[in-house]
């Protein structure tokens, strides 16, 4: 292959949702964008309907696009509806359940009906073989290569598609888990097979099997899509390499994507922190928040030094939305973020203490809010922001949808204001607030968890929902500034675009600063380092590749772990009070103390090489002012004086860069609406994006 | 009216901001943390009381017998230490089992939080810490001052200096020196984030006190548990129950009191005290019967000093529900963690259909440890780990109990490669058991099989202090089945009682057998391809199908 994924003139992004297939074309001539329903039976087939209307509308040819960015939600909702492969697990003699066990604990104290998410393998499928190494690698117990033969009769009788393997401690002791394969694969050559020490070789058992069968249940099914929409692309003339974007912000090929399914899971929100952190870079912000919020859920991320944030854990299909614990767990590399079900469909009611709960569950696209006139009876957060004159009935969704306030105002007054003895506005501020108070606490945890103060963040607003709350989420987080994006709409595919090639590998290998064994250590390294190279290589091209190696240590006899940068070079000993002193610092940080007499201990090891991010070019700081001022005027509701008050309305495609106004007003465009209160100051920058300053002196 | 509307939310947004507060302490806590049974399994809480030692809010994540006795915790500091001789920068403590939450083990911290100079909350939280010395986690004390070193309330931190004369005499009386100073530093560390982040909100809706939210969080949450119970119909219940306990069975007898909107419990006739170490000080019956009481009446309303009040415990003196000092208590789960299933005898009689029936209730603690005699060190076999085994929960009228679950503790497993990795013990089996969960339209929750031994051809202690219910298996309701008593043996076969401490000998492995939950219902009405399901998986045996559930000889899976 001689094309990478980097520097291409014409470039094509794909994000499959839950709802909408969203198509981007960027070349030469600029950016071109369509949004089609997703077609959830063959979803090529819509991908190919999006692609086809962007090649029209810009007037380009499948022949013209040298790559193909592709992010899909499809292993998500795989695993969600539990529409994924036949799985089998096989496992050490004495330990089928580990898998149904989890954590063997209730993630709802006082809920005595609570239910766990049945396993992905039942336990009819889950088989066990003689076979047992140490912690420290010992064989105790020899693998039993007739019981393995055993299993592929029985697991062949099933009809298995699939198959998990997973031994105790295999993360470090791999022989057992590969000699099993060896002799399943022959047996069984139509079954896929997954191996825990290559899906994800990390210690605590749980997690581990977990992810592998993930990956296990959803590889036929993914394999089988990937390859159809390539033979697809082929024949409408496309000749390009394609990629596929990951849930931990790197894109890979389309071959590695096949046999790693499981790190395709949020791929599109994954999307969006990537756009948020190229306008972060393009602007030169070291800390943003990026705030995307949809029909359904808002997500949270964190960036600095644009860069998002990251994590190595996720929870899938969970049982209770908002509900720790009542998911199964996946360890694989993520952008980390909180998701939480806050949107424009989130729910509002009257709890038992008579508060106002909003969400998490969503009225979604159907039945919809009560305004859509779908059937909906149950007030929403689009109902509340209705009443309250944030939206404009007449223009929502580009006037495709007219809605219907006399209808939301009822719905809300009957389920919030009857019950707590309130009228007019007010129930539907409530609703507002409650939910605007949600999301705000989850960013606040969110940061603090990873010791960050948000007050000193600039937020990035994406999503149709985001720009109508960013304003006061800004308020209740300390923030001053805010940008809203051009194409906000579309952002997780915008987002595709900007993916560096990359790829992250994480192995547990726990020791202590003082007892290292460094040369096994760099040898480790070293021999991480080249598996991600022969997962990037193809991709990248001639492009220069970047290295990243981190740490993660805690003190001895912990259970968490804080991350610290290596020296990407060969360890040695007078790197490691470097190594206990940079953690002391980022602990001190977080925790306000140290432990002067304890341990630092290392855990785990994670290697990442990759290109540099496709950045945008630099947006230079706007110097000149051109104030406008609208006639247009809408009562709008006011948090601040707690009245419905006159706001400014705004066209966005009528603004121009530089163009700048006060609050109170409202930014109106096709997806979204910005809504500016008193007390801030709007400006268009050179890159079209709205930038919103906050007076520092208000509180909310 | 629109200004009391707007307070209205108001008070609603600092409320919900307020359990975000004591959930990020908690956090803090629990990443902080040494020793498995707080950062693996999650055995600690955090709460934030007004100054006059109310708890306003409580974190959700942490377990039940810290939290509702950590409620009450707090008005022991206050006579010790009143409010107005609290300084910015002070921290207290104490682990006294009395006025703490129950045994040596749990360090409860407290630290007033300041705005202005004025004081305006007060944060404690608790969690297990390694070790306090004395016989280690055991029942076997007679008193507890065998138990290891109680710390009576004290300064620990005056003016932000640490006390270092109090932090040496902690290290001195522990084997685990390292980490319990480690888990103090951590308990510190958590209510400082939980100070620093009240201030930020206090600062950003201009509060100065407290007060008027804690009159709102108040008002409201004891409107509602008073309307709950109120809902629940008048009577006195009674219900007993048997334990196995230590030297002989220990009898829990309870009347529950409904009047309107008032609830009593009463443990008069219950066991007198044991002379071992599975005493429940008042404290902890009280925190486990309210849960209990919480769990079926009003789930829904957030544990605080008002919803908590409502619910009135008594118990006499000298009991085995209410020890005097000085009894021995470490074991105190054994009791306390039974007491909801008690709560649930009774309530059964009023709501049948929301009360579930009997779990595997205390949680069998295996505290191992490689040196074989206390009175001298072994530093070659001085590992001392934790693991937990969890049995079945009891089933209710709309759900299976759920398997390998703690109930009603809060905590949850630890990964068998964590204690592999910490100790030379290697675990050769971890599996459910067959028909362990007990028969029912709804079946209880299916218990394990944990086998364990040292690959270290040594012999390793295990301490059976918490393990109970081999004579007195979960009960099943509404004509439900009992679930699978628990059992422990050796692997070659000795058998093992409950409470005392073994020793497994080299190349011999200890064998547990956990408690099954409780069945709910005739299992003759329990849908057929439910049993059909659960035979497929082999949860159930062919005779169960046939025998117990009915299934016609003509089903294609029996």
């Amino acid at each position: 292959m001689n094309q990478s994924a980097s520097d291409q003139t014409c470039r094509l992004a794909v994000d499959i949702g839950g709802t909408f297939t969203d198509v981007v074309l960027e070349s030469a001539g600029g950016r071109t964008t369509s949004k089609v329903l997703t077609t959830h039976r063959a979803p090529e087939q819509g991908v190919m309907q999006g692609i086809e209307q962007v090649l029209q509308l810009s007037g380009s040819h499948a022949a013209d696009v040298q790559i193909v960015i592709h992010g899909t939600t499809l292993a998500t909702n795989a695993l969600i509806e539990r529409k994924g492969a036949k799985t089998a697990f096989l496992t050490t003699g004495g330990f089928r359940d580990i898998l149904e066990m989890g954590f063997e604990k209730r993630f709802a104290q006082y809920n005595l009906d609570a239910r766990r998410p049945a396993p992905l393998v039942p336990r009819a499928r889950r088989y066990t073989v003689p076979e047992r190494i140490t912690a420290s690698g010992r064989i105790v117990q020899p693998l039993d290569h007739a019981a393995v033969r055993d299993a592929a009769t029985a697991m062949r009788a099933a009809g298995v598609e699939a198959v998990a393997i997973g031994f105790l401690h295999a993360y470090a002791h791999p022989r057992h888990e590969r000699e099993a394969a060896q002799i399943l694969t022959p047996l069984l050559p139509d079954a896929t097979v997954c191996l825990s020490s290559e899906v994800c070789p990390e210690m605590r058992e749980y997690e581990r099997f977990s992810t592998t069968v993930a990956n296990a249940y959803i590889r036929p099914l993914m394999a089988g899509y990937l390859a159809q929409l390539k033979e697809r692309l082929v024949d409408a003339g496309f000749a390009c390499p394609a990629f596929l974007m990951m849930s931990g912000g790197g894109l890979t090929t389309l071959d590695h994507a096949m046999r790693l399914p499981v790190r395709l899971v949020e791929s599109g929100p994954a999307g969006g922190a990537i756009l948020a952190a190229d306008i972060a870079r393009s602007r030169q912000l070291d800390s943003v928040l990026a705030f995307d919020m949809g029909g359904t859920t808002a997500k949270i991320c964190l960036i600095e030094n644009g860069q998002p944030d990251r994590s190595r854990s996720f929870e899938i299909a969970r049982e209770y939305r908002d509900m720790k614990g009542s998911g199964l767990p996946v360890r694989i590399p993520v952008i980390e973020m909180v998701e939480i079900g806050a949107g424009g469909g989130s729910i509002a009611r009257i709890d038992e203490m008579r508060r106002i709960r909003v969400g998490p569950d969503s009225a979604g696209s159907d039945p919809g809010p009560v305004a859509y006139n779908g059937g909906g009876t149950q007030p929403t957060v689009t109902d509340a922001n209705l009443v309250l004159g944030k939206i404009d009935p007449e223009a929502f969704a580009g006037g495709h949808i007219v809605l219907d306030s006399s209808g939301a105002h009822a719905a809300i007054q009957q389920s919030i204001g009857m019950p707590l003895d309130i009228e007019g506005f007010w129930p539907a501020a409530g609703i507002v607030e409650i939910v605007e108070e949600n999301m705000a606490n989850a960013a606040q945890v969110h940061a603090i968890e990873r010791g960050r103060e948000p007050s000193e963040y600039t937020m990035i607003a994406f999503g149709g929902g985001a720009p109508l709350h960013a304003a006061r989420l800004a308020e209740k987080l300390g923030i001053g500034k805010i940008i809203v994006p051009v194409g906000a709409g579309v952002g997780s595919a915008i987002g595709f675009l900007r993916a560096p090639v990359s790829y992250q590998l994480v192995r547990s290998f726990r020791t202590t600063l003082s007892a290292m064994d460094l040369p096994g250590l760099n040898a480790l390294l070293d021999d991480m380092t080249d598996q991600a190279l022969a997962v990037v290589r193809e991709g990248a091209g001639l492009h220069e590749l970047l290295h990243e190696r981190l740490v993660e240590l805690r003190y001895l006899g912990q259970g968490h772990e804080l991350s610290i940068d290596l020296p990407v070079a060969t360890l040695r000993a007078d790197d490691l009070p470097h190594l206990r002193h940079q953690f002391e610092v980022l602990y001190e940080k977080i925790y306000g103390l140290t432990m002067p007499d304890a341990e630092v201990e290392c855990v785990s090891w994670s290697v990442t090489v990759g290109t540099a991010p496709q950045s945008s070019d630099p947006v230079a700081a706007m110097t000149g002012n051109n104030a406008v001022a609208s006639d247009m005027l809408r009562k709008v509701y006011d948090a601040s004086t707690g009245a419905m008050i006159d706001y400014r309305i705004y066209q966005r495609s009528a603004l121009q860069p530089a163009d700048s106004f006060n609050g109170p007003a409202v930014i109106v465009e096709e997806e979204t609406s910005t809504i500016v209160p008193t007390g801030f100051t709007v400006q268009v920058d050179a890159g079209g994006a709205l930038v919103i300053n906050r007076n520092r002196q208000q509180k909310s | 009216m629109s200004g009391d509307t707007l307070q209205l939310i108001h008070h609603q947004v600092m409320w919900t901001r307020l359990i975000s507060v004591v959930e990020e302490q908690a956090q803090a806590l629990l990443r902080t943390a040494f020793g498995s049974v707080v950062r693996e399994a999650g055995d600690l809480s955090a709460g934030v009381y007004d100054t006059g030692g109310r708890m306003m809010a409580q974190a959700v994540t942490g377990t039940p017998g810290h939290v509702n006795t950590m409620a009450m915790a707090m008005q022991h500091f206050l006579q010790r230490f009143p409010i107005e001789s609290m300084q910015p920068g002070d921290v207290f403590v104490t682990n006294d089992p009395w006025m703490g939450t129950g045994h040596l083990f749990d360090f409860v911290v407290v630290t007033p939080a300041f705005l202005d100079g004025q004081p305006v909350a007060l944060f404690a939280c608790t969690s297990h810490v390694t070790d306090v010395g004395g016989r280690g986690f055991t029942a076997d004390a007679t008193s507890v001052f065998e138990e290891g070193t109680l710390i009576p309330h004290m300064r620990i931190r005056t003016n932000d200096q640490l006390n270092d004369d109090l932090l040496g005499i902690i290290a001195a009386n522990s084997r685990n020196p390292v980490e319990v100073l480690g888990d103090i530093r951590s308990l510190i560390s958590s209510n400082d984030v939980g100070v620093r982040r009240l201030q930020a909100m206090m600062q950003e809706f201009s509060l100065n006190s407290l007060d008027d939210l804690a009159a709102h969080i108040f008002t409201a949450s004891e409107q509602a548990t008073r309307e709950a119970i109120a809902a629940v119909p008048d009577g006195r219940y009674r219900s007993s129950m048997t334990l196995d306990g230590y030297e002989k069975p220990i009898q829990l007898e309870v009347s529950l009191q409904i009047t309107g909107d008032r609830i009593v419990v009463d443990y008069a006739g219950s066991s007198a005290a044991s002379r071992y170490g599975i005493n429940s000080p008042k404290c902890y019956t009280d925190a486990y019967s309210v849960f209990g009481l919480k769990c079926v009446i009003a789930p829904e309303t957030p544990n605080n000093h008002a919803s908590l009040q409502c619910f009135e415990v008594h118990a006499e003196t000298g009991s085995c529900v209410a020890p005097a000092r000085p009894s021995a208590v470490t074991a105190r789960h054994v009791i306390g963690q039974m007491l909801p299933d008690a709560m649930f005898g009774c309530l059964v009689q009023a709501l049948p259909d929301l009360t579930p029936a009997e779990s595997a209730g205390s949680i069998w603690v295996l505290a191992m440890s490689g040196n074989t005699d206390m009175t001298r060190a072994d530093p070659a076999n001085d590992f001392n780990v934790m693991n937990v085994g969890l049995g079945g929960v009891g089933a209710s009228a709309h759900t299976p109990g759920l398997n390998t679950t703690a109930f009603p503790s809060g905590v949850g497993g630890i990964p068998v490669e964590i204690t592999e990795t910490e100790s030379p013990l290697l675990f050769r089996h971890k599996e459910f058991i067959c028909d362990s969960g007990g028969a029912g339209r709804m079946p209880g929750g299916l218990s394990q099989r944990i086998e364990i031994g040292n690959t270290d051809d040594v012999d390793f202690l295990v301490s059976a202090a918490t393990w109970d219910r081999f004579d007195n298996p979960p009960r099943g309701r509404a004509g439900g089945h009992d679930g699978r008593a628990g059992t422990a043996s050796l692997a070659s076969g000795k058998k093992l009682v409950g409470k005392t401490t073994h020793c497994i000998p080299a190349g011999d492995a200890l064998v547990v057998e956990l408690p099954g939950g409780g069945g709910f219902g005739d299992p003759s009405e329990r849908d057929q391809s439910d049993v059909e399901a659960d035979l497929e998986a082999e949860t159930i045996s062919t005779s169960t199908a046939r025998e117990v559930y009915r299934l016609p000889d003509d089903s294609s899976k029996a």
